[in-house]
């Protein structure tokens, strides 16, 4: 199993700077023009982030600029997102940020960070109402991560490390 | 024969390193699940602002609490402390008092101190109880996994059983905006002898810093 692993994490190193291209072309495809570098989004707009039936890996993250935890592991799925990007892995960072933070505290940290995943917000107050949707299994604490590819997914409410997220990520591609 | 031997006892070594850790996985489980509505929730004895220990026992005439585990720091917990004073002065008077916690680590989270525990309840004239969570004990027994979380009891024979789990209301950002205020209707429910009839809701927060 540790094999298979430092054997995927070998091979997607070279590649990255070649799948670069891919994953800019897919996130053109699914900004429309005119939302600007950070869309924002209801549930519905964000159900489409979470229903992609293709061969692709889609790993959703849920986070904010003031969850200390969600900052302590964005760079670790910055990582996946360039190595594994070959394997077809995308990330999504969904930010539930107060809408209007997004000037003031959204864009200037993605800027910051140089945040190159697709990053969108969630501005849907009726949390109740979505959260189960997301999953059931999540009582609303972030962060939170889903993990799916086709009809394959996964729910974490938890933080993880760069090696335990490379694990879940690689155990379903 | 002897090749035999060993592999029945290598099997049954397999088995129980399986049963053993199949065991280890379900433990944490259960203990992170906390408290499911029926269930009895234990009393506490925490250190409030004020410098002295409250408990759910010295409340003699309470019908019920309203036990919301919040912090000094979360967004959702800070746009959230108005309508806390204020449903503690609806209900208090009513029999169900608000009784707050604080479940996070200082280390973690170095604005959830009990001196800024003091200072956020004296800046916000808090009309309640603001208990710190030192032990970070209480909490993992409810199951909060997050701020704010709230837990309504009611007394029954002495016992504070779990009526509603969740959410205040539908809209944490504004408190204007609010369709459905869950808390309320839950204890207004409990109030006119009625069942809770939504038990469970679900809203974001910051997680519980351990």
């Amino acid at each position: 199993m540790v094999m298979v692993c430092i054997a995927c994490g070998n091979n997607t190193k070279e590649d990255t700077t070649v799948t670069a291209s891919e994953v800019i072309e897919d996130k053109t495809a699914v900004v429309s023009p005119g939302e600007g570098p950070i869309p924002t989004v209801d549930y519905d707009g964000l159900e489409p982030y979470l229903t992609k039936d293709n061969d692709s890996t889609y790993v959703v993250n849920f986070w904010a600029t003031w969850c200390k935890p969600c900052i302590k592991e964005m760079p670790y799925f910055e990582r996946i997102q360039a190595e594994y990007a070959k394997e077809k892995v995308q990330v999504v960072f969904v930010s539930l940020d107060f809408p209007d933070k997004l000037n003031t505290q959204v864009i200037p940290f993605i800027e910051k960070n140089n945040i190159q995943s697709k990053v969108i917000l969630l501005d849907d107050s009726d949390a109740n109402s979505w959260i189960p949707k997301v999953s059931q299994e999540w009582s609303g604490a972030i962060p939170a991560t889903v993990i799916y590819k086709g009809k394959e997914r996964k729910f974490y409410e938890r933080s993880f490390s760069y090696e335990e997220l490379k694990k879940e990520v690689t155990s379903i591609l | 024969m002897k090749k035999r031997y060993l592999s029945i006892v290598l099997f049954l070594a397999l088995v129980s390193v399986a049963v053993l850790s199949s065991f280890k996985s379900i433990q944490p489980a259960a203990v992170s699940n906390g408290y499911t509505i029926g269930d009895v929730a234990t009393d506490f004895k925490l250190k409030n602002v004020d410098g002295k220990m409250v408990s759910l026992s010295e409340y003699k005439d309470a019908k019920g609490f309203i036990v919301i585990f919040t912090c000094n720091t979360c967004p959702y917990a800070v746009a959230s402390e108005d309508r806390i004073n204020a449903l503690d002065k609806e209900y208090k008077s009513k029999g169900f008092p608000v009784i707050a916690i604080n479940p996070n680590n200082p280390e973690v989270q170095p604005d959830d101190t009990f001196a800024k525990m003091q200072e956020k309840a004296k800046e916000k004239q808090f009309t309640f109880p603001y208990l710190y969570d030192e032990s970070q004990s209480i909490f993992a027994k409810y199951g909060a996994t997050k701020t704010p979380h709230v837990y309504l009891l009611q007394k029954e024979k002495g016992k504070h059983i779990v009526k509603y789990i969740g959410a205040i209301d539908d809209n944490v950002r504004d408190a204007s905006a609010v369709k459905v205020p869950f808390l309320a209707n839950a204890v207004d429910e409990l109030l006119a002898g009625k069942e809770v009839s939504v038990k469970e809701t679900k809203a974001i927060g910051c997680s519980v810093k351990q």
